[in-house]
């Protein structure tokens, strides 16, 4: 006979009846059995809750889901090493479990795609967060999916790029110009960053998870010391919430517009992209005025922030937004009215809303197929609760969808900028950090979409970390999303996506 | 359109003079140099990008040396699509073990004479990724390196300072 699990309606329901690990916050983390795991994942096929990370951690893996109200942090202990595969019923997870199993070396039953994904069998090492067993790197082949039919051919790209862009390799199946699959193979760029901050104090941690993915360093920074002060139980002050939020939505502001041109220019309309890419130029330079640093890397620390802005920053960071607000609208006009540019993007690369959903994508990729999630309203952090800001959210899913998204959030961050900049309070900086213990999980919104961090520390060192980037629900989509476009237009759809390797792959 | 480009010719261009050129970049350069035997290239300077594990922040910097305000095309300098039609090679990130090969294959695919410049802290050392499991930890370690640019990102300036050196000195 087997046990009855009943359907939980809720998160929150969920938390109250298994029971919370204590420590761990700000949202709970339940210790489920084999069989409400199970459970838990036939939920995620259906769609009562998505997915938003899964990872290894010693002797059980976590996977963090959310619905409509709240998150929640979902452990399975797994002292065999094995799990049951969430991926066979709910595919969005198929990347990371590969993933799981390579560095830690637990298998995923059921796993319906057992090749390697970030080990490509070049480290020297297996399952270097588990057994760590040294073995000769032979750089073992990797079966692509095969395509069959008649007139297909294959297009192999990568993993060096033709452009100055990160390393991946991309297959495409072509029938013709169309094409019928296109497979990615990543993990390239894996440099083992969660080793790294295995062990780590937490300066260390902050410089790795900034070094997660560049143009995000804002975004990692903040998610990473979030997480830290939710397991420590400390707040940082005020004034360091609005700094934060300052440099991330000049974060937002540098990547939007350097994206809005790129796009435009891999439609070959390169007068947009020259001027985006002056505005970016001046949104990095005010930061560097600001910030001392053009990225604003290293700006956020567990605590709070490192140094404050003086006069002379804020008077150019004024200036940048006056700049941009006067000029952005032209720029908005053009491509409106450029039709031979809106013939490249509308209709280009379609990204269903069914599918959005279902990977739980972030960004302007999920708000561009009608999924209007926004880490800064769902998980509501300081100061965001305090400022007025849309959520655009288109249904089209196409180039021009993901292109308007971006261009409706330049006006939302401009507005942002100029209210921080207001209201922006006194105050200290920064916060000693207490030597406790404890686990805290954090969600930030970068410019991408929701950056995940979890973390436990004890005694001022991080015992685990994972950091997930938001492009691990988007990859995936790209595959789905260039089906029967043609090869042409593959760079357009790639870069209205603008998927990270580096976040990806760690 | 027909406004911005207007606009555009009132205003003048937004391009910058030159910075000059790093002493440091020069002293490891004018080494590389003398090993090389004074091979002389054109003016007119070819760049393959190859990122080798970088987080991505150095090639934010390298895209940002095409913008109108450095406008890296008037010294010569270009960026290629292909490493055959490449003089230098500009690498980032500390050199994962998974980008190893497809480095050695990149310069191996680059004809001669071809200078190497190391961008970023990591591409010097590993950075601070220098100890993974997954990092071989600095371009030298793969391929001759002529120039490193330090930085985390080096700026466009420095950036350019160093290539402005490494053709002054390559002429």
């Amino acid at each position: 006979m087997t046990r009855t699990i009943p359907a939980f309606e809720s998160l929150a329901e969920l938390a109250d009846a298994c029971g919370q690990v204590p420590g761990h916050e700000p949202w709970p983390r339940i210790v489920v059995d084999a069989a409400l795991w199970r459970r838990l994942g036939r939920q995620l096929a259906q769609g009562q809750w998505a997915l938003l990370g899964l990872w290894g951690d010693t002797g059980r893996v976590h996977a963090a889901l959310a619905d409509a109200e709240g998150l929640l942090v979902a452990t399975l202990e797994c002292p065999d090493g094995r799990f049951d595969s969430l991926a066979a019923v709910h595919p969005p997870a198929l990347r990371l479990e590969r993933a799981i199993r390579d560095l830690w070396g637990y298998e995923p039953v059921g796993l319906p795609d057992t090749r390697p994904w970030l080990d490509h069998d070049r480290w020297g090492v297996l399952q270097p967060h588990g057994a760590a067993t040294e073995v000769p790197a032979t750089g073992a082949d990797y079966p692509f999916l095969p395509a069959e039919g008649e007139s297909l051919h294959q297009i192999p790209v990568g993993p060096v790029h033709a452009g100055i862009i990160e390393p991946g390799h991309f297959r495409f199946t072509a029938n013709g110009e169309t094409v019928v699959r296109l497979e990615e193979r990543l993990g390239y760029v894996h440099k083992g960053i969660e080793k790294l901050l295995a062990g780590a104090d937490l300066m260390r941690g902050a410089e790795l998870a900034g070094r997660c993915s560049g143009d995000s360093t804002v975004a990692y920074a903040l998610a990473f010391s979030r997480a830290v002060e939710a397991a420590l139980g400390v707040e940082a002050p005020p004034r360091a919430h609005w700094l934060r939020a300052l440099m991330a939505e000049l974060e937002r502001l540098a990547n939007h517009l350097g994206d809005i041109g790129a796009v435009c220019n891999d439609a070959a309309f390169a007068i947009l992209h020259a001027h985006c890419g002056v505005l970016r130029e001046r949104v990095l330079r005010a930061a560097d005025a600001a910030f001392g640093h053009r990225l604003m890397r290293d700006r956020i620390v567990p605590g709070g922030i490192v140094g404050d802005v003086d006069s002379k920053g804020f008077a150019a960071i004024a200036a940048v937004i006056d700049e941009i607000e006067r000029r952005f609208p032209a720029l908005s006009e053009l491509y409106e009215n450029t039709a031979s540019l809106q013939d490249r993007t509308a209709g280009t690369g379609i990204l269903e809303p069914g599918l959005a959903a279902r990977y739980a994508a972030g960004g302007f990729v999920g708000r561009a197929s009608g999924r209007a999630f926004d880490a800064r309203r769902f998980a509501a952090y300081p100061p965001y609760t305090r400022l007025a800001f849309p959520v655009p959210v288109l249904k089209a899913g196409d180039v021009d969808a993901r292109v308007r998204i971006r261009m409706l959030e330049v006006d939302a961050s401009l507005s942002l900028v100029r209210q921080i900049l207001e209201r922006l309070p006194p105050g200290e900086l920064w916060v000693t950090l207490p030597a406790g213990a404890g686990e805290g999980l954090a969600l930030v919104e970068g410019f991408r979409g929701d950056v995940l961090a979890w973390v436990r520390v004890a005694s001022g060192r991080i015992e685990r970390c994972h950091l997930r980037d938001p492009s691990w629900f988007q990859w995936p989509l790209l595959e789905a999303a260039i089906d029967g476009n043609i090869v042409a237009d593959f760079p357009l759809c790639n870069k209205s996506f603008n998927c990270s390797y580096s976040g990806h792959d760690l | 359109m027909r406004r911005l480009l207007f606009d555009s010719l009132l205003k003048g261009p937004v391009t910058e003079a030159p910075p000059a050129p790093d002493p440091d970049a020069l002293a490891e350069l004018a080494q590389a140099v003398n090993r090389r035997a004074r091979e002389r290239l054109g003016r007119s300077l070819s760049i393959r990008a190859v990122d080798a594990g970088s987080c991505n922040a150095c090639e934010l910097e390298l895209h940002a040396l095409n913008n109108p305000f450095y406008d890296l095309e008037r010294y010569g300098l270009h960026f290629v699509a292909s490493p055959r039609h490449a003089d230098v090679l500009v690498v980032t990130g500390p050199v994962t073990k998974n980008m190893r090969e497809a480095l050695e294959r990149t310069y191996a695919a680059t004809p001669d004479p071809k200078w190497v410049v190391a961008v970023g802290n990591c591409a010097a050392n590993g950075g601070v990724f220098a100890g993974s499991y997954a990092v071989v930890g600095g371009v030298s370690k793969v391929v001759p390196v002529d120039l490193h640019i330090p930085g985390c990102p080096p700026s466009p300036r420095q950036l350019l300072a160093g290539l402005l050196a490494l053709l002054e000195t390559a002429r």
